[in-house]
């Protein structure tokens, strides 16, 4: 069979990408620089029989797709930095009532209203604690197009597999850049599917009572099952309770069923890593500046590689440790004041040899701003 | 008739004494029932406050979500299963303060939801704080000195955002609570029926309006059915009936309409 090469732009990889993994249902609200998603899931969602709705704000989007959720589709809505804030509340009742769900935000410059058409990766932190509570919960993104294709279906993946809603954290780079991508066929990339309970009609199914392997089947609504949802603590049966052994259990079934398995469901990718001196960290769109550095400078005989993180949430610790051990340095290189610097500072051993590499002015960081930093840091100065 | 639609294992339930919202609830089972559905056919989606407890304690598919918001939620639910009927039940503050664009915006849609608002003008859950339903000069917690806000009316609201089907009722009115409830589930489109619904432990209280049986008597005495003698002869009195039914193209439909459409379509986007 020939292969599917298209050269298109990143809102449109992501679209595929989720119409890759089955989507069902969208719902959105335009907003720079992601409303190309949207767009193209207009025209090719009722093609498919599956719905898509533009709705009134940010707000209603996240809760609609949470309603056809839970009628069995998988289910996503795209949006930026005001519309990510917008919906962090129905973000964390997709959090409490485990529904599986996929948020993109491309992320553009903030706070408030910001850089709308610039890029920046400030929303890190949003993304992990934007909705209020004890919570975990998933954060993936890219650097290139094929990457953030995989990654969207591999959001989708997660969401399904953990009951848990998913951000896709790209930014306006990658948005709006456009690049070769290679559309798998069919049964060529792993799509996990809604695992449904098998419980009969007529016998009690607890939506709420985790299996042996910690995973939830699911019931639709509409099918054989009745049962209820809320975004109170609940017991086995989603009835709310105020019981403290059942808020207990409760949280931390939401905290662990993420945090424990941060490192087995990491996605990274490294690049010269064996002997590498100096170690950079970048996600999302830097990390094809960091990756141009890498390789420039290994032509002229410097020990140095990279650190790709795909997911950034739950943040793989030992991962990022085990990986930076005996490093002279450690640059991380991010679009923001330091957001994911500091979590690589707690989980390495040697805090001091770790640094930052960023921009926050709107404009894309260059190999050059990254190669000026390792400058200083190797004492060769500006 | 009623135990076969509640979960008893959830009762008692947690509305105070003399409230309104449980004779709603008995007034909603009875339309299901006089329609003859299936429970496995409705879904019931609410948001936050006393009345959209309500959710938890019917036996179909039941969603309580956040404050303002359940007929976002309930947009999802109905576009994901456009056959199920999905009932969203709520207050007055959930519905027209927090969540007041979207009640409208699914009126402009036309999407085929039966919203069911409970009208006791305050906000119960937290208290007793004045809310858009709280007429002026009326009392709550927040409103000490009484509200110098004005109040909405649900029935011109709704109509004035496209609803297809608007109908008003009071608690007292027990045979209109499932006769409307049951003709708005069957309406293909969006529905609202406002049901002025007593609170004596707040709105009551506060206003000085006696016993819940008091406040029962005053939506006997203070409202009258549409276009009758009574109301048109004094303006303070509320007007009690279907004041929209009409048959409109409905959301979900058009969008089937629109599946078909694309489906018939050409690569190049011609027929």
């Amino acid at each position: 069979m020939e292969e599917d090469i298209q050269f298109i732009q990143g809102n449109e990889a992501v679209a595929l990408g989720a119409l890759y993994a089955g989507l069902g249902f969208y719902a959105g609200y335009p907003i720079t620089p992601s409303t190309e998603i949207a767009e193209i899931l207009a025209e090719r969602l009722p093609e498919q029989g599956a719905a898509f709705v533009q709705m009134e704000d940010e707000i209603s989007s996240m809760c609609a797709i949470i309603g056809a959720s839970l009628t069995g589709l998988k289910v996503m809505t795209a949006t930026s930095g005001p519309g990510f804030s917008l919906m962090q509340e129905a973000i964390g009742y997709a959090v409490m009532a485990e529904v599986p769900s996929v948020v993109v935000n491309m992320q553009r410059g903030g706070p408030s209203t910001g850089l709308p058409t610039s890029v920046a990766q400030g929303d890190v932190m949003q993304a992990r604690w934007g909705t209020h509570g004890d919570h975990s919960i998933v954060a993936l993104t890219a650097s290139n197009l094929q990457d953030a294709f995989e990654i969207t279906v591999q959001g989708f993946n997660l969401a399904e597999t953990y009951r848990t809603p998913v951000v896709l954290l790209f930014d306006e780079v990658l948005a709006h850049m456009r690049e070769k991508v290679v559309i798998p066929a069919p049964g060529e990339l792993e799509v996990v599917e809604r695992l449904r309970t098998s419980v009969p009609k007529g016998t009690n199914y607890h939506p709420y009572l985790a299996r042996e392997d910690g995973r939830l089947p699911m019931s639709d609504f509409g099918g054989k099952h009745r049962y209820n949802v809320t975004g109170l603590v609940h017991d086995m049966w989603g009835f709310p309770s105020t019981d403290p052994r059942v808020a207990y259990d409760l949280l931390h079934h939401l905290v662990d069923k993420l945090e424990n398995r941060a490192d087995a469901i990491a996605h990274y990718k490294e690049y010269y890593l064996e002997d590498a001196e100096n170690l950079l960290i970048a996600y999302g769109s830097p990390a094809r500046s960091a990756l141009h550095l890498v390789e420039e400078r290994r032509n002229r005989g410097a020990k140095i590689g990279l650190l790709e993180l795909q997911s950034l949430w739950p943040f793989p610790r030992r991962t990022v440790r085990k990986k930076c051990e005996g490093r002279s340095h450690v640059l991380v290189v991010e679009m923001n004041r330091g957001q994911i610097c500091q979590e690589v500072v707690k989980a390495v051993s040697n805090p001091e040899r770790v640094y930052l590499s960023n921009r926050f002015d709107g404009i894309f960081i260059s190999p050059q701003d990254i190669l000026q930093t390792l400058n200083v840091i190797g004492g060769k100065g500006v | 008739m009623v135990r076969e639609y509640i979960r008893q294992r959830f009762f008692p339930h947690l509305w105070c004494a003399g409230c309104g919202h449980g004779t709603v609830m008995t007034g909603m089972i009875r339309a299901i029932e006089r329609l003859g559905l299936e429970k496995n056919e409705i879904v019931i989606v609410s948001g936050i406050g006393c009345s959209s407890r309500m959710s938890g304690y019917l036996d179909f598919h039941t969603m309580h979500t956040i404050h303002g918001r359940a007929i976002a939620f309930a947009t999802g639910v109905k576009m994901g299963r456009p056959d199920l009927k999905v009932i969203v039940p709520m207050g007055d503050g959930d519905a027209l303060a927090i969540g007041g664009n979207h009640l409208i915006h699914a009126a402009r849609r036309n999407l085929d939801l039966t919203a069911i608002i409970m009208n006791n003008r305050i906000y119960g859950m937290t208290g007793g704080q004045f809310s858009p339903m709280t007429p002026f000069g009326e009392r709550g917690t927040t409103a000490p000195f009484g509200s110098i806000d004005h109040a909405f009316d649900i029935v011109e609201v709704a109509k004035g955002a496209g609803a297809a089907f608007v109908a008003r009722t009071t608690t007292y009115h027990v045979q209109e609570i499932s006769r409307f409830i049951a003709k708005a589930i069957q309406h293909k489109g969006f529905s609202v029926v406002e049901v002025m619904s007593q609170c004596p432990t707040y709105y009551g209280r506060k206003n000085k309006l006696g016993s819940a049986v008091d406040m029962l008597e005053s939506y006997r005495n203070g409202t009258a059915p549409l276009g009758s003698k009574k109301a048109s002869e004094n303006p303070d009195i509320i007007e009690r009936g279907i004041f929209v039914e009409e048959e409109r193209p409905e959301y979900s439909g058009e969008y089937s309409v629109l599946v078909e459409r694309c489906r018939g379509l050409g690569q190049d986007g011609r027929r």
